[in-house]
């Protein structure tokens, strides 16, 4: 199962290093990164395969949402399935 | 793999735009729970919906972790109670209520369907006695709705159980007067009635369904009106373009969860509906997109129309979306439940007359509207059947949720707290409609249901 985690927020330094170091230690792999800055606002998605990840996938969207509150930004987990229903005929 | 910008489209519309999935609600036949013995036939039912839903909630809530995107209700509809609690030879059924609540609790749902009747063209016993339950049923549980089914194309209006009605909901607003009327809230007369309708009050599960299936209520209002908020040049067809690919979007997030709930359940999918639901939170308003198209107060001149397009839009744009597009799918306008349309109300803009004009082109009717407590039952009953005409003549779904708020009048407001909202006390029509009720009888089907 693959998911998209997606930052947006103002830029700040180490939010790369923080959101792959719970992924590592959550065994998720990275399989793509990107970012940019849209209208002066840092987003950058990952593509992050989870099938073999070591704890339920709710506590992976709760570290992660942690994560966002403790830096100020918004960082979301989701399964890949929705992204591709809403724009895909 | 979706691309960037709509990676960023979908994460802005659940964070911002209140899209979420407004409820999935599974569908739970009774049919096989029928005894003669009362006592026998709760514990069956009891025992049938604790076990179908046993895992409904917890589904639910992994299905909303995994994808990302809220689902705000759980809910169960159930096979009319009428069908059910008129085989045994009780007549009072507020036990049957009272069941289905206990089990709503047992599960963890926050409603549950189907204290229903279907009574277009008469009453068996079972409707009689459900009809007459129905006040202390919904006085005396917090999670239990109610309907009551009194006309269609194919069969006419009922107006002996239109008279009933409005008595009954006169009766509920008086059991519950020190919540304002708040057992009123959960009780829907209908014409042309759905049984695949997931949206409470008016849920319950058909004759025809399977025996369980899980159906999906989808909403959105708020995507919708940040979508046309950015084209205020844009012509209505180029509007009405704009409004059919953000349902589309909205429509495919409500397929894939239904789905997957359905799939995890093992359980029928059974249908989506793609209704723009409307909540008393900021930027989750209906109201506020007919103001955005260009009316500057809903109910203003002009409403009707722009209304006609939105709720056409919807459709067609939700239709492309899924094959399982049921219920009501449209777009619903109760006042206490839409911040716009409350606002609406206090300013005197919108009126009860404008309302109905506007039921006549979207799904549902008169919906979480406050009236003021002494008005006449019988009053209540014409209205019912002013929406029933509309409903058996256009063969589409009309309801009537009406509160008579005891001790409030005109300027004073009702609340009821929580997605139910507050209300203002709208005005009625003070002519007298009680000679026209008490003539009783029915109204036959229009010409037009002939069509085999």
């Amino acid at each position: 199962m693959r998911a998209v985690l997606t930052v947006i927020g103002q830029d700040k330094t180490g939010i790369i290093y923080n959101v792959s170091k719970i992924l590592s230690e959550s065994n998720a792999n990275i399989e793509d990164i990107s970012q940019t800055i849209m209208q002066g606002i840092f987003t950058m998605i990952m593509l992050v395969d989870v099938s073999d990840i070591n704890c339920d996938f709710s506590e992976l969207t709760e570290a992660m949402d942690n994560l966002g509150k403790s830096i100020g930004m918004s960082i979301r987990i989701q399964h890949e399935d929705i992204f591709n229903a809403m724009h895909s005929i | 793999m979706a691309v960037y910008k709509d990676i960023i489209e979908t994460v802005r519309m659940i964070e911002r735009e209140n899209l979420d999935i407004r409820t999935i609600t599974m569908g739970i036949s009774l049919m096989d729970c029928i005894d003669s013995d009362g006592k026998r036939a709760r514990k069956k039912i009891y025992d049938k919906i604790t076990r179908a839903a046993e895992h409904l909630v917890a589904q639910g809530e992994r299905i909303e972790t995994e994808l990302g995107i809220p689902i705000v209700n759980k809910r169960i509809s159930v096979t009319p109670i009428s069908l059910i609690a008129g085989a045994t030879a009780e007549t009072d059924y507020v036990p049957f209520a009272k069941t289905l609540d206990d089990a709503a609790k047992a599960v963890g749902v926050n409603f549950i369907g189907g204290f229903s009747a279907l009574v277009p063209k008469g009453f068996t016993r079972g409707d009689l006695n459900l009809i007459n339950s129905i006040p202390e049923a919904l006085a005396k549980t917090e999670r239990v709705c109610s309907s009551v089914n009194v006309g269609s194309t194919k069969a006419g209006i009922n107006m002996d159980a239109v008279s009933m009605m409005g008595e009954i909901i006169k009766r509920c607003a008086y059991l519950t007067r020190d919540q304002d009327g708040i057992g009123a809230t959960k009780l829907v007369v209908f014409c042309n009635a759905v049984d695949d309708n997931p949206f409470m009050a008016g849920a319950y599960h058909g004759i025809g369904q399977p025996d369980t299936v899980l159906h999906v209520g989808v909403s959105g209002p708020g995507v919708v009106k940040v979508a046309i908020e950015k084209h205020r040049d844009a012509s209505l067809d180029q509007l009405a373009e704009i409004i059919k690919k953000t349902a589309f979007k909205i429509t495919r997030a409500g397929h894939l969860v239904g789905t997957t709930v359905a799939e995890r359940l093992h359980v029928p999918f059974g249908i989506l509906d793609l209704s723009l639901a409307p909540t008393p939170a900021i930027g989750d308003s209906v109201a506020r997109i007919l103001e955005e198209m260009g009316v500057e107060h809903c109910g203003g001149p002009g409403t009707t129309a722009a209304l006609a397009m939105l709720n056409d839009a919807v459709k067609k744009g939700g239709i492309m979306a899924s094959s399982s597009v049921g219920g009501l799918s449209g777009a619903f306008i109760p006042v206490s439940e839409d911040e716009g349309m409350i606002e609406a109300a206090r300013a005197g803009h919108i009126s009860l007359e404008k309302l109905e004009a506007m039921t006549c082109v979207c799904s549902v009717g008169l919906d979480m509207i406050a009236i003021p407590g002494d008005t006449p039952a019988t009053t209540l009953s014409a209205m019912i059947a002013d929406e029933a005409a509309i409903g058996m003549i256009n063969a589409k779904t009309t309801a009537v949720r009406l509160i008579p708020v005891y001790g409030k009048t005109i300027g004073e407001e009702a609340e009821f707290g929580g997605l139910f909202g507050t209300a203002p006390i709208m005005a009625v029509n003070s002519s007298d409609a009680s000679a026209f009720i008490a003539r009783g009888g029915r109204i036959p089907a229009p010409v037009h249901s002939f069509k085999n």
